[in-house]
Order: C-alpha cells, then sequence, then structure tokens
C-alpha cells in the first residue's frame, strides 16, 4: 500500500502525563510525540488506559500532571482553548454517539453550523460530499436508527470530518460492530490514512495496524510498554508483556 | 334510590359554565409551572450547591405536602403577613384566583422539575461527548442536543402531571371559586341530588383527560419519528 510518509514537525505531544480516576492511576508518566501525518496505533489490554490518552487529547478527560500540548496549544483550564483545540482534533467512538434526533446529514451540518457559522447550503454541500467520500450520501436524510453499525460509523467518521481537523482519534471504532461490518469502517480509516491524515487509534485490528501504523504503541496498566513499527512490533516484540498479549490476540 | 338521569342532562350545561376558569387556572398554572420548574431543574443539575440545596428543600416541600394544605396557606395564611399585604403581590393573593394560581404553579413547579431532571439524565453521556469533541459549547450542547432528547423522554411522565394539574384545579373550589367543582357543590346545595351532578362532572373530566392523552401520544409520535416503531 502506498501511504504518505510523516513530517518530521510535531502535531501531538504528551510530557509526563498522570491521570487519576480517585484512587486509580489510569495513566503513569505517559510520554508520547505525535508527527503530522503520522499514524498511531494503540492497543492494549481492556483497562490498560488506551481511550483515557485519547481522551485526555481533546480534554473529555483532564490530566492531572504533565503536559499536553495540541497543535501548538497546552491543555488547561481555558475554555476558549479547548473548544478551538476540539475544532482541530475529530473522535470517532465505539458506540458512535450519532444524534439520534437529527438526520444523517444534519448530525453532519451541526457542528459547522453552529461552530463556524457556515451557512445551510454551505454546510449542506460539505456534509454531502463527506458522505460521498465514505459511500452512503443515499442515506443522507434518514436518522440514525434506520442505519446499520458499520453505516452509523462511517457517519460517525464523516461527522468528524465536517469541521476540517488536523489530527483524528478514533476509539475502538470497530469494537461494537458485527463482523461482516468492520471492512467497510477499516476501508474508510484506510482512505483518510491515504490523503495524510494524523491518526491516533485505540483498535484490535492488527491488520489494520500491520497495513497502515507508521508506529505501534503497546499500553498496560496505564503504562506504554513498547512502541514500534509494525513490522518490529509484531514479529520482534521485545517486551514481555507485549509477547505474552501478542500470543493471546493472535492464537486464533 | 331514585337516580334521575334527567339531571345529569341538565346540569352539564350548567357545569359548563365553570369550564373557562378551570381551563384558565390550568393552562396558566401549567405554563407557568414549566418555567418554574425549568429554572427549578436547571439549579438542580448545576452542580453548585448555593443552587442546588435550595432547589432542593423547594421541592421537597411542595412535593411532600397535600396541595390543599398550600391552597389554604397562601390563601388565608399569607395576607396576614403584613410586607406582603403591602407589596405588589398584594394584587395578586387578593383575589382567590391568584391565590388559586400561584398554589397549583408551585405545586407542578416542583413535580414537573424532577420529571425534567430524569430527561436530562437520560440523555446518554456520550451524546454530550461527541458535541464536546466536535468543539459545540457547553451551551450549545445543552440547547441543541441534551434538551430535545430530553424533552421526549420527560414527555410521557410530563403528560401525567398535566392531567394532575387539571384535577387538581378542582380543589380551588375550596377557596370560594367557581370552576366546575364551584358549581357543581352548589347544584348539590340546591338540588340535594350529589350523585348526579358529581357524575356529570366526573364525565366532563373524563372528557377532558381524554382528549389530553390523545393531544400528548400525538405529540409523543412527532417527536419520537427518529426512532423505529
Amino acid at each position: 500500500m502506498n501511504l504518505p510518509n510523516p513530517t518530521p514537525e510535531t502535531v501531538i505531544s504528551l510530557q509526563d502525563v498522570d491521570k487519576y480516576f480517585g484512587d486509580f492511576q489510569a495513566l503513569k508518566k505517559i510520554n508520547l510525540s505525535v508527527a503530522k501525518g503520522e499514524r498511531i496505533v494503540i492497543c492494549g489490554p481492556s483497562g490498560s488506559g488506551k481511550s483515557t490518552l485519547i481522551r485526555c487529547i481533546n480534554r473529555l478527560e483532564q490530566h492531572n500532571s504533565g503536559k499536553i500540548i495540541v497543535d501548538g496549544n497546552e491543555l488547561t483550564d481555558q475554555v476558549k482553548d479547548i473548544d478551538a483545540v476540539r475544532r482541530e482534533v475529530g473522535m470517532v467512538f465505539q458506540n458512535f454517539n450519532l444524534f439520534p434526533h437529527l438526520t444523517i446529514v444534519n448530525n453532519l451540518m451541526l457542528a459547522p453550523r453552529l461552530v463556524r457559522n457556515t451557512s445551510t447550503e454551505e454546510a449542506r454541500k460539505q456534509a454531502m460530499e463527506l458522505l460521498e467520500r465514505v459511500r452512503i450520501p443515499e442515506q443522507a436524510n434518514k436518522y440514525p436508527s434506520q442505519l446499520s453499525g458499520g453505516q452509523q460509523q462511517r457517519v460517525a467518521i464523516a461527522r468528524a470530518l465536517c469541521m476540517n481537523p488536523a489530527i483524528m482519534l478514533f476509539d475502538e471504532p470497530t469494537s461494537a460492530l458485527d463482523p461482516e461490518m468492520i471492512n467497510e469502517v477499516l476501508e474508510v480509516m484506510t482512505d483518510l490514512a491515504k490523503e495524510g491524515m494524523t491518526m491516533i487509534c485505540v483498535t484490535h485490528e492488527m491488520g489494520f495496524a500491520r497495513s497502515v501504523a507508521d508506529t505501534v504503541v503497546f499500553m498496560d496498566a496505564g503504562e506504554i510498554v513498547e512502541r514500534n513499527t509494525p513490522e518490529e512490533f509484531f514479529n520482534h516484540p521485545q517486551q514481555q508483556r507485549t509477547q505474552n498479549f501478542l500470543k493471546q490476540i493472535l492464537s486464533h | 334510590m331514585n337516580f334521575d338521569f334527567a339531571l345529569i342532562m341538565t346540569s352539564i350545561p350548567q357545569l359548563l359554565e365553570g369550564i373557562g376558569l378551570t381551563f384558565q387556572l390550568w393552562f396558566l398554572s401549567a405554563i407557568l409551572g414549566l418555567l418554574l420548574a425549568i429554572a427549578l431543574m436547571l439549579m438542580r443539575i448545576s452542580g453548585k450547591w448555593f443552587l442546588y440545596v435550595p432547589a432542593m428543600v423547594y421541592i421537597y416541600i411542595f412535593r411532600g405536602t397535600p396541595i390543599l394544605v398550600q391552597i389554604f396557606i397562601i390563601y388565608y395564611g399569607l395576607p396576614q403577613v403584613e410586607f406582603i399585604r403591602e407589596s405588589f403581590m398584594w394584587s395578586i393573593l387578593r383575589e382567590p384566583f391568584g391565590c388559586g394560581i400561584l398554589a397549583l404553579t408551585l405545586n407542578t413547579g416542583a413535580y414537573v422539575s424532577e420529571i425534567l431532571r430524569g430527561g436530562v439524565l437520560g440523555v446518554p453521556k456520550g451524546l454530550g461527548e461527541a458535541a464536546a469533541a466536535l468543539g459545540i459549547s457547553k451551551v450549545q450542547r445543552f440547547i441543541y442536543i441534551t434538551a430535545p432528547l430530553a424533552i421526549r423522554l420527560s414527555l410521557p411522565a410530563y403528560s401525567n402531571d398535566v392531567i394532575s394539574l387539571m384535577k387538581s384545579t378542582a380543589l380551588v373550589s375550596t377557596i370560594t371559586l367557581l370552576d366546575m367543582m364551584g358549581i357543581a357543590r352548589i347544584i348539590v346545595s340546591e338540588t340535594y341530588a350529589p350523585y348526579e351532578i358529581f357524575i356529570s362532572l366526573m364525565i366532563i373530566y373524563l372528557i377532558l383527560t381524554w382528549t389530553t392523552q390523545k393531544i400528548f401520544a400525538l405529540l409523543e409520535r412527532r417527536m419520537n419519528r427518529h426512532t423505529i416503531q
């Protein structure tokens, strides 16, 4: 597969990030930097802090210490800065989280109209282009509940793209899908990768990681245990915990 | 016992002379009560103790005491207080109608605020997160995502409260108001025919209830058109 190479410019940087839920430490001194155009896949057992990590990047969770810098902005308590950062960072959730009371096209139009004051015609045009891109323009006037899971997730990707984000976060985008629908979503994500989108993706789709990722990160118990190119990561895992994890998920 | 069917038929038009007052009490206190309920609900979910504690105390008092007691306290009790008699409130509280509206509003506001709060809490958290992730502000998230979905979730319980408010309006006949119940009591005292008169009254209330249920059912269906039937 022909994928563009990341540039040396850093767009996301996490420095010694800690995150607690009460007494439980979900993230322990996380250091990670993401280059523009880089595609990172994060994997690890459940409860390892993968989702928490990417939810900290758009501040759906607030980190307790350390520094997170996204696109030159440090994440702090300033509400204005947060909304500005969030416009640059698209997110796709495990459970799609489409707005059930809005049609598909209105799901896509809401944020551009509210946040960027885009005109209705302009927003609709852009929404239709994006639905074209995720290959479901014919569903534009239906409600989310009328679509299959795979279609809903593709809409959710299109909705995130509506704000023209520089970075896309994927939080287990295929985990809630029936097996026959996983591929249609992975294909759309692969298209994005080919266009040079910076992507951080929490997933257990190892085939996707192998073919699309520049870097695979393995997390366990709130720490980054290992990071490497997919080649090295799958063929020569360095750490015992990584080896055990790979043995478990690849044994079937 | 002699049961006079003709009296039922002749008393219904007489009772209907009070339906205007019933409607005024019902609609006015429903609208004012809804506004009060929205304010209370926002206080309740604000997360700030100086807002949610007063709201909780208020709701506890008005849900925890009989509405008849509330009507009596407002009608007989408040005029005893000098500063109320001297304030602008007096023009409302001087009239039994004003007292009735006030009591019904304060009471329904407490119940409806809890109904609305249930609706807000029922909206999946992920939807707010999805909107936040798109850079939509907190206020806009509430207006465009949480509120419309909360209204849909609240509607069945809210329709119950609107019907219960309609029945509560009958209680204001105890403070001299001649709504349908007030008229019924006068006719009974003149004819000594409580069964016929109160049965006529029941028929009217049942028709009102049925109509209200139908209207809310239509509303629910329209608002839930996004869910697969």
